[in-house]
């Protein structure tokens, strides 16, 4: 009896730390200085170096990527305000701040002691600098590498550098076992970001998220000034008739397969014919966040269905 | 202005509708996709009655032709001819060379029009029929209807009082509109893709929608081009002369708006066709709106189709934004036909 009694013993002590772990990283927030926090700290920043004396409690996200980065990284409950088009996720304090058009005063009026953004279409940064603002800017990720280093950076800044450790590694494996189920012969595809055919090459976040599954994309012949978002000519989406259609204009544009489907010649289209139309979330299909393997799961498995009748 | 009087002669007309043709008939043959020019003759003179032939072309190749490049030159075409039509006749009208389709605030109705449907507008995704050109459309009408009242309320009812009134209604108009991109940001890709003018998803349905329009407005102007050359010496001398100068001015802005407004509606704001076409057709035939209105529609036409087919090859399969074709050929060419025409006098 006795002897038995030890190890069930070290069972539940394991549980009961294992779910004080859990609940630590979920709530984190609220733990100040959670597991690994040590301030100051020094971040190496895209805009120079940053110095954070204290971990920050009223964090202001001007980007949509950073919010869900920092919700996703478990510092939402130190985060102040967040801007207007930051719509993920729900618990986000979504304000009326514009990331187009920063007001430095309304921003300032947070009382924030971090603000993170991706563009500064004005004197953002240099406004934040005069009041004594820390900012951390944190721009469009061009690879994959770029999302995962501005997490840890984001776990750094905010004193959860273990949640985005953790994050990282999920996300890795996640894509890994993606890629590894990706069919043997290589599906092309046009992404579509609105009704004049605007695309993004394989160059793009976007496209290098399709090259992970190995599909190739049929805007890479057009674009030969290399800005990565060629506009296409409707022949040539026609002509070159991708095995499927992704819709990242579903709602900025209200596209959908069944308008796709009634454009002029688009009838002919095998992807149109195959019910090989899918419609993204915009949001999701524009972000670099941990939201990508949402993403990338809802391509894989249209993949996955097309390989499985048999084209 | 003094316009030397021209009889309407058959000469300068068969040749701009042969430039019309060649340029018609170029890009129906060429285009981001190469089909074989053969199959492609074969193909149209196969849906002529009584001829039978086999082109050889793919169902999908077919469709390319049909409801692709067809739709689109022709819709080029029509746009064309209506702005530049619309440009002659507004530049006749206010006796003014700078006078453009867009001059009396059509441009920026349309523009607040057609941003308030992309921002404001319900989905219309499963409708029957696309908001966007509607509201453009009434967009460009309203914007003309409220220069027009503002210009008329202040008494003097002189071309430039409209053309003041003009400046002052599409001033307002487009910082609505501003404030409502800055507002609604998500819209602003549509807003601008719609702005940048496109041809690019040009289908019959566009087609269909401006035809009315076009004959509409282009009957009305070439009725009123005798008139539009005794309005040129003035409204007082127009008027000693029995014109009531005021009322002529209605009629040609009203159809001239429509044709704007209809243009707009379907293929957004393509600049400079309805400044340089009608110019270049005055250096090289004169001033007459007898000539000048006929040829600026039919120069039109051509212009734009040509435009268009180096928007949608030069960079193929990528396409250019048609309004800075215009404005890239177009400039330079109206500079080389000012120095060209210079003894013109």
């Amino acid at each position: 009896m006795r002897r038995s009694l030890a190890p069930l013993l070290l069972l539940v002590l394991a549980l009961v730390a294992a779910g004080c772990g859990n609940d630590g990283s979920r709530s984190g927030a609220a733990a100040p200085g959670g597991q690994g926090a040590a301030f100051p700290v020094t971040i190496d920043a895209a805009g120079g170096k940053l110095v954070l004396a204290r971990q920050p409690q009223r964090i202001v996200s001007m980007s949509p990527t950073a919010t869900e980065m920092l919700f996703g990284i478990a510092a939402g409950g130190q985060v102040a305000a967040v801007d207007s088009n930051s719509n993920y996720p729900r618990e986000a304090p979504r304000t009326d701040l514009s990331a187009y058009e920063p007001n430095l005063e309304a921003i300032a009026g947070y009382k924030p002691d971090l603000v993170v953004y991706s563009d500064d279409p004005g004197e953002l940064a240099a406004g934040l600098h005069k009041l004594g603002i820390p900012a951390l800017r944190q721009p469009a990720a061009r690879t994959l590498d770029d999302t995962y280093a501005q997490l840890d950076q984001l776990g750094r800044a905010t004193g959860h550098p273990a949640e985005a450790t953790r994050l990282v590694a999920a996300m890795r494996s996640e894509i890994h076992k993606l890629a590894a189920a990706r069919p043997a012969r290589p599906l092309t595809y046009y992404h579509e970001l609105d009704k004049n055919l605007y695309s993004a090459t394989s160059k793009t976040f976007i496209g290098q998220l399709y090259g992970q599954l190995g599909m190739r994309n049929i805007a890479d012949a057009a674009d030969k000034d290399g800005s990565g978002y060629p506009q296409l000519s409707a022949e040539y989406v026609v002509k070159a008739d991708p095995d499927l259609i992704f819709l990242a204009d579903t709602k900025c544009c209200g596209q959908t397969a069944r308008t796709v489907a009634a454009r002029d010649g688009w009838d002919q289209l095998t992807a149109v014919r195959t019910g090989a139309v899918v419609a993204l979330d915009d949001d999701v299909a524009s972000r670099w966040g941990p939201r990508v393997v949402d993403f990338l799961k809802t391509v894989s498995a249209k993949v996955q269905s097309l390989e499985a009748v048999g084209r | 202005m003094i316009v030397a009087p021209a009889r309407l002669r058959a000469g300068p007309l068969v040749g701009a509708s042969a430039v019309l043709a060649g340029a018609a008939m170029l890009a129906v043959l060429v285009g981001p996709v190469r089909l074989a020019p053969g199959a492609v003759l074969a193909e149209l003179a196969g849906r002529l009655p009584l001829v039978h032939t086999t082109s050889g072309l793919s169902p999908q190749e077919a469709a390319i032709l049909w409801q692709l490049r067809l739709p689109r030159v022709v819709l080029g075409g029509l746009v064309g001819a209506m702005l530049a039509m619309a440009g002659a006749a507004y530049q006749g009208v206010f006796r003014n060379p700078l006078a453009d389709p867009y001059l009396l605030g059509a441009a920026a109705g349309a523009g607040l029009g057609a941003t308030l449907a992309i921002a404001y507008g319900p989905d219309t995704s499963s409708w029957p029929v696309d908001l966007l050109p509607i509201a453009a459309f009434a967009g460009a009408v309203a914007g003309v209807i409220g220069a027009y009242a503002l210009g008329r309320s202040g008494g003097a009812r002189t071309a430039t009082t409209l053309i003041l009134s003009g400046v002052a209604v599409a001033a307002f108009l487009t910082a609505v509109q501003t404030y409502v991109q800055q507002r609604e940001s998500e819209t602003l890709r549509e807003v601008y893709g719609w702005i940048l003018g496109r041809l690019t998803t040009a289908g019959w349905h566009e087609v269909l929608l401006v035809v009315p329009y076009a004959l509409v407005s282009a009957a009305v102007i070439l009725l009123h081009r005798r008139l539009l050359d005794v309005l040129a010496v003035g409204d007082d001398e127009a008027s000693s002369l029995g014109l009531r100068a005021a009322r002529v001015r209605l009629v040609v802005v009203a159809a001239a708006t429509l044709a704007t407004a209809a243009a707009v509606a379907v293929s957004g704001l393509i600049g400079f066709v309805g400044i340089i076409v009608p110019h270049t057709v005055r250096l090289v035939a004169g001033s007459s709106h007898r000539l000048l209105v006929p040829l600026s529609l039919v120069a039109g036409a051509a212009f734009l189709i040509l435009a268009d087919l180096v928007a949608r090859t030069v960079a193929a399969p990528a396409e250019l934004p048609i309004g800075v074709v215009t404005a890239f050929f177009g400039a330079p060419f109206f500079a080389l036909v000012l120095r060209t025409a210079r003894r013109v006098p």
